[in-house]
C-alpha cells in the first residue's frame, strides 16, 4: 500500500517536472525571434517557422493516420489548397487575412468531405492509393491553371493581412504558427483519450467490433478526415505566407511522403511525435543538403532503412531505452493497423 | 470532328490504355497475391526505360534495347522482392508505403547522379517511322506496333493465368498462400516469378513507349498514378479488371482532353479553352473513379473478401 502511494506521489512529481520542462521549452520557443534578431540569423527563424508549420500539418495527419490507422498518402493536397487559398485571392488583389482564412477553411473542408467520403469507402491499401490519386489529380488541376501560374506557381506580393499585422512579417508568422501548433498538439493530446479518439483508435484496431458496439465508425472517420484536412489547410496558408509563393509541387506526392515520414519518425499515434519528427526530418535534410549534392538518394536510403527496421519512431526507441534503463519489461508501442 | 479523327483518337486511347495495362498488370498481381503495395513500380518503369535507352544509344539496335528494358525490369522486380518486399509481407501497409517512397527517391536521384538530369531521346526504329492506313485512318506505324504488341501481351497474360500450370499456381496463391505451400509448391520462388513478371511487363512498356516520351528522372510517377487509378477502378488484384479499366482510363485521358477542347472552344476563348481542358480532363478522371467507387466500392471486378481476384 505504502509502495503504491509512494509511486503515485513519485508520478505526480514526475508530471509536475514534465510540465515545468514543457513550459520552459514553450517559453524558449516563443522567445526564438528575440534570439535570432540579436544573433542576426534570420534564416534560423525561417527554418524554425518551416518546422513549426510542417509539424502542424503532420499533427493533422497523425489524427487520421496515427489514431485512425488510415494511411493518407495525399495529405499534401490540403497543404496546397491552403497555399492557393492565399495565393489566388492576393493575385486578384484581396489581401484580407480573414477572407483568406475563410476561403482556405471552406476549400479544404469541402474537398476534404468529398474526397473523404469516397476514399473512406475503401480501407487499408485501397485508401492509400485513392488518397494519392486524388492529390495527384488536384496537382494536375493546378498545373493546368495557366491563369494562376500553372507549372511555375504563383508568387504572393503581400501576405495575409489581419488588421494592422501581416503574416508576411516573419516574427508575427512564427508566433502565430507556434500558437496554432500548440493548440493543435494540446487538442490532439486531449482527443486521444476522449470518446472521439477512442472510437478512432478502436476502429483502427478492429472496425467490425467497434461497429457492433454501436458506433457509426464511418462518421467518426469522415469527421477526423475533414478536421485533418482543415488543419492542414491552415498549415498550407501559413506555409504560403512563409514562402510568399504557391506552387503545384506543394500538392505533389513527395510532400505527402514527407508528412508521413515526420509522423513515423517522431512516433506514430503519439501526441508529440509529429513535432519531434518534423524537427528531426527537416534538420536531417538540412544537414544532408549541406554535405552532399545527392542528398535525396541518402534520404531515400534512410527512409528505406527505417521502414525495414519496423520501428514506429523515436518515441518507440526511447521507450525501449528507458525500459532497459529501468530494467522493466519491454513495452514497445504497437504500430496502428 | 470527322469520323477519321474520331477513329484516330480511339486508336490513340487504345495505345495509351494498353501501355497502362502493362504497368497495372504487374502492380495488381503483386498486390493481389502478396498484399504488397509497390509504389516503386513506376521507378522500375523508369529504370527499365533508362536501361533500354542507354543500350539503344550504345548498340544502335532497337530490339536489343527493348530486350534490355525487359531484362532490367524483371531483374529489378526480383531484387525488390528479395531485398525489400519479402521482409515487409503482413506488416502494416504504412511500411510498404515508406519503403517504396524511399526507393522512389533513391531511384530518381540515382539516375540523376549516374546518367545526369538531361532527358534522353530515342528514335523510332527505322522502317517503323512512317504511317500506315487502317480503315481509312492514318496511323503512325509505331503506334500500330505498340497496339499490336500490347494486345498480344494481354492475350498472353490471359493464356498464362488461365491455361498454364504456372497460372494455376498463381491463382491458388492468390486465394490461399499457406495452403499452397503446404501442398508442396515453392511459394517463395513463385513470388519471385510474379515480381519478375510484373517488372518485365513494366520494362516492356518502357521499351515500347520510349520513342514517344523523353526518358528523364521522375518519368515513372505520372505513369504510376495512372496505373494506380486503373487498378483501383478495375478492382485490386484482378488482371481482367485492370485490362478493362486501363482501356477506360486511356479513353478518358485521350478523348476527354480532345472533346473538352472542342466543346469549350464553342463556349470560351480558344486560348482559355486550351488552358483549362487538361485540368478539367484530369478532374473528369477523378469524377469517373468517384462514380465507379460510389457504385462499386471494390472496383469493377471486386476481389472476393478473404482472397484476391482470380485473373
Amino acid at each position: 500500500m505504502s509502495k503504491i502511494f509512494y509511486r503515485s506521489k513519485n508520478a505526480a512529481f514526475a508530471q509536475t517536472k514534465l510540465g515545468a520542462i514543457l513550459l520552459l521549452l514553450i517559453l524558449l520557443a516563443a522567445c526564438l525571434p528575440l534570439f535570432t534578431q540579436w544573433g542576426d540569423a534570420p534564416f534560423v527563424l525561417r527554418f524554425a517557422s518551416r518546422v513549426v508549420i510542417l509539424a502542424l500539418a503532420a499533427t493533422a495527419l497523425n489524427l487520421i493516420m496515427g489514431f485512425g490507422g488510415l494511411v493518407s498518402f495525399g495529405q499534401a493536397l490540403f497543404l496546397g489548397l491552403g497555399a492557393y487559398g492565399v495565393a489566388i485571392p492576393s493575385h486578384l488583389g484581396f489581401e484580407n487575412g480573414f477572407l483568406h482564412l475563410a476561403l482556405v477553411m471552406l476549400a479544404s473542408g469541402v474537398v476534404g468531405a468529398m474526397t473523404g467520403m469516397i476514399a473512406l469507402r475503401t480501407s487499408g491499401l485501397g485508401f492509400i492509393m485513392i488518397s494519392l490519386a486524388f492529390a495527384e489529380m488536384f496537382y494536375y488541376l493546378f498545373v493546368g491553371m495557366k491563369n494562376f501560374g500553372g507549372d511555375d506557381g504563383l508568387s504572393i506580393l503581400a501576405g495575409s493581412r489581419f488588421f494592422a499585422a501581416t503574416l508576411a512579417n516573419q516574427t508575427f508568422l512564427y508566433l502565430m504558427a507556434l500558437a496554432i501548433l500548440l493548440v493543435a498538439l494540446l487538442a490532439c493530446h486531449l482527443l486521444k483519450n476522449a470518446r472521439f479518439g477512442m472510437v478512432l483508435r478502436g476502429a483502427a484496431m478492429n472496425k467490425m467490433r467497434m461497429a457492433s458496439l454501436g458506433y457509426d465508425v464511418r462518421r467518426y472517420q469522415i469527421l477526423a478526415y475533414v478536421i485533418a484536412a482543415m488543419v492542414t489547410g491552415i498549415a498550407g496558408m501559413l506555409y504560403a505566407n512563409l514562402m510568399l509563393y504557391a506552387a503545384p509541387s506543394y500538392l505533389a506526392w513527395p510532400m505527402s511522403g514527407n508528412l508521413i515520414m515526420m509522423v513515423v519518425i517522431g512516433g506514430l499515434g503519439t501526441s508529440i511525435g509529429p513535432l519531434l519528427g518534423a524537427i528531426l526530418l527537416l534538420l536531417g535534410e538540412e544537414i544532408l543538403q549541406r554535405t552532399t549534392e545527392h542528398w535525396m538518394f541518402w534520404l531515400g536510403a534512410m527512409i528505406l532503412a527505417l521502414a525495414l527496421s519496423g520501428k514506429t519512431g523515436l518515441i518507440d526507441v526511447m521507450t525501449a531505452w528507458r525500459a532497459i534503463w529501468q530494467k522493466a519489461p519491454l513495452r514497445l508501442g504497437q504500430p496502428g493497423k | 470532328m470527322t469520323i477519321a479523327l474520331f477513329l484516330a483518337q480511339i486508336l490513340n486511347s487504345l495505345q495509351l490504355g494498353l501501355m497502362l495495362f502493362l504497368l497495372a498488370a504487374g502492380l495488381t498481381l503483386v498486390f493481389g497475391i502478396m498484399n504488397f503495395v509497390n509504389l516503386a513500380h513506376g521507378t522500375i518503369y523508369m529504370m527499365a526505360a533508362y536501361g533500354a535507352a542507354l543500350v539503344v544509344a550504345m548498340s544502335d539496335h532497337y530490339l536489343l534495347g527493348l530486350l534490355a528494358g525487359v531484362g532490367v525490369g524483371a531483374m529489378l522486380g526480383v531484387g525488390l522482392q528479395y531485398l525489400v518486399a519479402r521482409r515487409l509481407y503482413g506488416k502494416n501497409p504504412l511500411y510498404h508505403v515508406l519503403a517504396s517512397f524511399g526507393l522512389i527517391l533513391m531511384g530518381n536521384e540515382l539516375v540523376r547522379w549516374v546518367v545526369g538530369p538531361t532527358p534522353l531521346y530515342v528514335n523510332i526504329p527505322p522502317g517503323f517511322a512512317g504511317q500506315i492506313t487502317l480503315m481509312g485512318v492514318e496511323l503512325p506505324t509505331w503506334r500500330g506496333v505498340i497496339i499490336a504488341a500490347g494486345l498480344t501481351v494481354a492475350l498472353g497474360c490471359y493464356g498464362l493465368i488461365h491455361h498454364t500450370k504456372f497460372g494455376m499456381r498463381l491463382r491458388a496463391a492468390a486465394s490461399n498462400r499457406i495452403m499452397l505451400a503446404a501442398l508442396g509448391v515453392n511459394v517463395a520462388r513463385l513470388e519471385l516469378a510474379i515480381f519478375a513478371l510484373g517488372g518485365g511487363l513494366a520494362g516492356l512498356a518502357a521499351g515500347l513507349t520510349m520513342p514517344l516520351v523523353s526518358v528523364l528522372p521522375g518519368m515513372g510517377e505520372p505513369m504510376l498514378i495512372s496505373a494506380l487509378i486503373v487498378i483501383v477502378i478495375g478492382g485490386i488484384g484482378s488482371v481482367r479488371g485492370a485490362f478493362l479499366a486501363a482501356l477506360v482510363v486511356g479513353m478518358i485521358e485521350v478523348m476527354g482532353r480532345a472533346w473538352l477542347i472542342i466543346g469549350l472552344q464553342n463556349l470560351l476563348d480558344k486560348h482559355v479553352a486550351r488552358a483549362v481542358s487538361p485540368a478539367l480532363s484530369s478532374l473528369l478522371l477523378s469524377l469517373v473513379m468517384a462514380v465507379i467507387l460510389a457504385v462499386r466500392p471494390g472496383g469493377l471486378f471486386a476481389a472476393k473478401p478473404g482472397g484476391a481476384g482470380h485473373g
